[in-house]
Parts: C-alpha cells; structure tokens; sequence
C-alpha cells in the first residue's frame, strides 16, 4: 500500500466511524436519544406551525371562552375562546428562534475574543477577563432586567439582551481551551511555516476547542429559554401580540384564583418540556466528547 | 504572614471585578432612552430651563466626568430617585430590604436542609432508588421555570386545597405587623412573642420559600453527591472503613465534614441564583421586596430603581464570594500554602 494513497480514505474512514460510534452510543443512551428527538419534533412543529395548529391562533371565538380540555380544544381555550393548543404551537417559533439566534450571536462573539484573549494573553487578556468577571457578577436573568430597560424590548432586542448574558461563559472557556492547545506541536508548527496570527487562531486551533462548546450551547440554549420565558412572565420581554410561552403562563395566572388551571400549566409545561429535552442532549454530548465527565454528574 | 497576605491579594482583587461592575450598571444608566433633564424640569421647560438642568445633572460633561460623578454619588449612597414614588432609591430600597433578606434566606435554609441530605443519601446509596430519585428531582429542578413552579403550588395549595393562604404579601389580613426589630416578620414575632403574627407570617412564607427554594436545591443536591463521592474515594475514607469505625461515623463524621467545605464555596453562585429567583417568586407571590420593587419600577418605565437593584445584586454577589473565600482561606490551611 503506498503511503500518499493511504491518507485520503483514512480520513473519510475516521468520520464514518465517529457516526457509526455516535449512533451506537445514542442507542445505547435512550434518554439521550429521547430528547433528540423531542427537539427534533420542537423544530418541526415551529417550521410547520400553520399546519400543525389545528385553529388560527388569533381566532377568537366568544362562544367558546374558556372552555377546559375537551376533544374539540384539546388544551381547552382562553378568555377569548382561543384555541390553547394552537396558540403554544405558534408560540414555539419565537421559543426557539429566539434563543438559537442569541446562542449562535453570542458563541460567534464569545469565541472569537475568548480565541484571541487566550493565543495572544497579556494585557488584552487581562482586560477581557476582568471584564468576564463583571458580567458574571450579574445573575442573567438580573442583567436581563437591566439591559431591556436600557434598551427595549423588542424581539431583536431580547436576542441581543439573551446573546449578552451568554458571551463571558464562552469566552472564559475558548480561553481556557486556547491556553492549552496554543502550547501544541501543531500550534508550533503552524507558527514555523509562517502562517498569519489570524489564520492560526482560527483555522487550526479554533477548530480543536469546539467540543466543550457545543455542550456548552446546547446547555445555554435551555438556560436562554428560561431567561426570556422569565422576562416574558415578569411583562419585560416578549409582549402581545407576538406570544412566547412565558407571556402565556402571565397570562393564564389572572386565571388560577377562578380555577382555570389550563391556561398557565400548559404554557409551562411547554417550558419544562424544552429546557429538559436541551439539557438532557447537552448531558449526553458531554459524555460523548469528554470521557472524563461520564458518571460524575 | 501568608496568610495575611492571600487576605490582603483577595481583598484587592475585588477592585477591578467592582470596577467593571460599575462601568457596566452606569452604561445601563447612560444608554437609557430619554433624557432625564427633560423628565426633571417638566413638560413647560423651555430650553433654557432643560440646558440649565442639563447642567446641574452634569450631563453636558464628557462621558468619564459623568462615571466619575456616578461612582462617587455610589460611595455617598446616592442610588438616584425613583420617579414612581418620588423618593431616594436607597430609602425604598431599605424598606423592602427585610422582606427580600426574610424570604432569601428562608429559602437558602429549606434547599439547605432538603439539599444536603439528599445529595449525600444520594452518593451513599449510588444508583439505588433514592439516587435516582435525586437524579430525576434535579433534572426537572432546574428545568423548571421558577414562575411556573410558583404558580402550581399556588393552584394546588391555595386553590385545591386551601391549606396556604392568598398568595398576597406577608402577613394575612388584619394582622398588625410585629414590633420592627429586624424587619423580618418571622424574627421579629419571635422576639415580641407575638404567636399570632409569627403564624401568619410563617404560613405566607412557606410557598414562596418553598418555591425559591424548590429551584437552587437541585444544583445543591447534585453538587453535595459529586463531592461525597469524590470523598468517598479517598484515602482517608478506606483507611477509616479499614479501621473499623462505625458507618454513621464514617459518613457523617468524616466524609460529610470535608464535603461542606467545597459545597459552602458555591455558596456564592447559589446566592446568584437565589437572587435572580427573587424577582419572580417576589412578583408571582406579590411580596413586598426589593425585585418586586423593582419589577414594578421597570413597568411604569421607571428605571432608576432597576438598574440600582442590578448593581445591588452584583456588588452583593462580589461581597459573598469574598466572604466565602476569606472564610475558606482560615479554615482551610490548603488555600494559604498554595
């Protein structure tokens, strides 16, 4: 076998065999494999939104105003004899958009500087990492309430405010990553042949520390969620007419002292569901990337 | 000397991390929308009038002399005023102080006692029922919108079952406040011995506690388990069980004594989260602290009491963290020599 020849099929063999590993430990991983698709049915249901409602969400209805779960509303209705069901359907788009938009904003952001911060250290780092520090003096939700007032609350703004929250953990982990992998022999070499500062942080180290971070989104994702579904619940993010499930479970509270328990447990529970299905996946990436952390949590 | 010296470096590190602080609550400030000189000199200001109080707010100056005047208006204890009630921040700020101290602290002590146990129980008896039972609770736990969590234990306990009262402040009605002591009615109905405040307070306070409560003990559990069974593998432990010491000892005695130490490090972050929980158990329970405060503030699109109850919760949870490490440093020799 000649060497050159060699080289090309080991590589498409190498990937083959992590999907073919992958998938063995997903089936080996029910709950894992459970939440993937529990996600993968979220995606679905807010990419097909219109046709997967079975009512217009906006269709009020007066005669049939609070109606509980029954066959026909299978949520039960609201106030105005809307269609709960269709409603959280819709609702899913903005409760996943949203916190993806912030997610990939703040990892692009966050890798970047932490990339940076970490190769070159110094002053720049020192710099970035008191400034880590400060934001992470504030509890995201807290900073969240912070930022909408200073800034608005409109849908871009929230992605904004929740992208915010997000960049000091990303960066403060690239940086971490980059101490190491910045003192490798192929940092080394990529350094010997003359290549460009930019394109050494980016195209060869950069890509070595993505594992650790894309547990870290997943898990964010969940925690994104949680922090606009709050700012929602408190009237500080999402607002009406655009309905994100946090607005929803606001909204069905003025209903609990007269029993309508429908209308704030649903939305919630579409919460939980999410939040639980993201953090169930980043659990089970984390055990796949790093071998380190199965069985310590 | 070292560790005086660890002390002195801790204490000093927390200037820059307080510095940042600062800069990012006074950008808060600086980038609201409107002007505040218009607001202060009224809708009939002419412009004269609007560029006079422009400059008595300071706010013709550059950027620096502004955070400048901010930062030494902080070190005053001037948080600026409400325009909602027309007072200084700071002075409402210490009124709603007590009820936000009664409820975090509450709720620190129920994840505490529910927590700690079943983290513990939990790496004992390692993937037996009660493991999983942990595991399960503390999944959900942290899945759980706070908010929503309030509102179920309102629907079942208020509404089902009438075992709690209206989820309505902190005191039924009718019901003189003890005697201000504290200002944390619980203590203080203690202390007056006044039983019938002392009832009603404590039943207002269980479900947002418990609430509060429900959404850190999660984490706590699945950190006290991870450190127990870190512990359980050491050394010292097998030479223990090699001694033939009693089981109870073992786990109660030696291994849970050095498991505190690392749990009572996150102590801070569990503040962090106990903090941010606080706005919306305050709001759903309608208790009259400082997130609801500010919550309320933030509504009427009066911002001066957010962006203080931001830099309260920071600057808090710097001051906890340094307190945690100082207490560590003497407690734990480690710390110094290193």
């Amino acid at each position: 076998m000649a060497d050159g020849a060699l080289s090309v099929p080991a590589a498409v063999d190498r990937s083959a065999a992590a999907r073919v590993r992958l998938w063995r430990r997903l089936r080996r991983n029910p709950v894992t494999l459970g939440a993937l698709c529990v996600i993968v049915v979220l995606l679905l249901v807010a990419l097909f939104a219109p046709w997967v409602a079975p009512f217009d969400p906006d269709a009020t209805d007066p005669a049939y105003a609070l109606m509980g779960p029954t066959w026909r509303n299978l949520l039960g209705t609201d106030v105005y004899g809307r269609d709960n069901l269709s409603r959280i359907i819709h609702a899913t788009r903005v409760d996943m958009l949203v916190p993806f938009a912030a997610t990939a904003i703040a990892l692009a952001i966050g890798a970047l500087v932490g990339a940076f911060a970490g190769y070159w250290g110094g002053w720049l780092d020192q710099i970035v990492m008191r400034m880590v520090e400060a934001m992470l003096a504030f509890p995201a939700l807290v900073l969240a309430m912070g930022l909408t007032a200073a800034l608005g609350n409109s849908i871009g703004n929230i992605v904004i405010v929740l992208a915010i929250t997000q960049v000091p953990t990303y960066v403060r982990l690239i940086r971490g990553e980059m101490l190491r992998v910045r003192e490798m022999e192929y940092a080394e070499a990529a350094r010997m042949i003359g290549n460009p500062t930019w394109r050494i942080v980016i195209v060869h180290l950069l890509p070595n520390c993505i594992p650790p971070l894309i547990v870290q989104a997943t898990l964010a994702m969940g925690f994104a969620l949680l922090t606009m579904a709050a700012l929602s619940f408190l009237g500080l993010g999402i607002r009406p007419p655009d309905s994100e499930w946090g607005e929803m479970t606001a909204e069905g509270a003025s209903q609990i002292v007269t029993g309508e328990w429908w209308l704030f447990l649903f939305p919630g529970l579409a919460i939980m569901i999410t939040v639980l299905a993201f953090n169930l996946v980043g659990d089970g990436l984390r055990d796949f990337l790093d071998p380190r952390m199965r069985g310590s949590r | 000397m070292p560790l005086a010296s660890y002390i002195l470096r801790r204490i000093l590190s927390v200037i820059p991390t307080l510095f940042g602080v600062t800069l990012i609550s006074f950008f808060l400030t600086y980038m609201l929308p409107g002007n505040p000189a218009l607001v202060k000199a009224g809708a009939l200001a002419t412009p004269e009038h609007i560029a006079e109080v422009e400059r008595q707010m300071g706010l013709d100056q550059p950027v620096w002399v502004q955070y400048g005047r901010y930062v030494s208006g902080l070190a005053r204890g001037d948080l600026g005023e409400s325009a909602a009630t027309g007072r200084p921040v700071l002075r409402d700020f210490l009124q709603r102080l007590p009820a936000t101290m009664e409820l975090t602290l509450a709720s620190l002590l129920l994840a505490a006692l529910v927590g700690i146990p079943l983290g513990v129980l939990s790496a004992v008896n390692r993937d037996a029922a009660i493991d999983h039972v942990g595991r399960v609770l503390g999944v959900a736990g942290v899945a759980m919108p706070t908010f929503w969590t309030g509102l179920l234990a309102i629907y079942v306990f208020f509404y089902l079952m009438q075992w709690a009262p209206a989820p309505l402040g902190r005191l039924g009605t009718g019901i003189a406040p003890p005697e201000a002591v504290t200002g944390m009615y619980v203590v203080d109905s203690l202390v007056a011995g006044n039983w019938r405040a002392l009832g009603s307070s404590l039943a207002q306070l269980a479900l947002p506690a418990a609430t509060l409560a429900f959404s850190v003990m999660a984490p706590l559990a699945r950190m006290v388990r991870a450190t127990m069974l870190e512990i359980l593998q050491s050394d010292y432990v097998t030479a223990a069980w090699a001694a033939g010491l009693p089981r109870r000892r073992v786990i109660y005695g030696d291994a849970l004594r050095n498991a505190m130490i690392p749990v009572v490090t996150t102590l801070g972050v569990v503040f962090g989260f106990l903090m941010a929980g606080n706005a919306v158990v305050e709001t759903v329970f309608a208790w009259p602290g400082m997130g609801n405060y500010a919550v309320t503030a933030l509504m009427m699109k009066d911002s001066g009491p957010i962006q203080s109850f931001v830099l309260f919760v920071a600057v808090m949870y710097v001051i906890v963290n340094l307190v945690v490490d100082l207490v560590y440093a003497l407690v734990d020799p480690r710390i110094r020599l290193s």
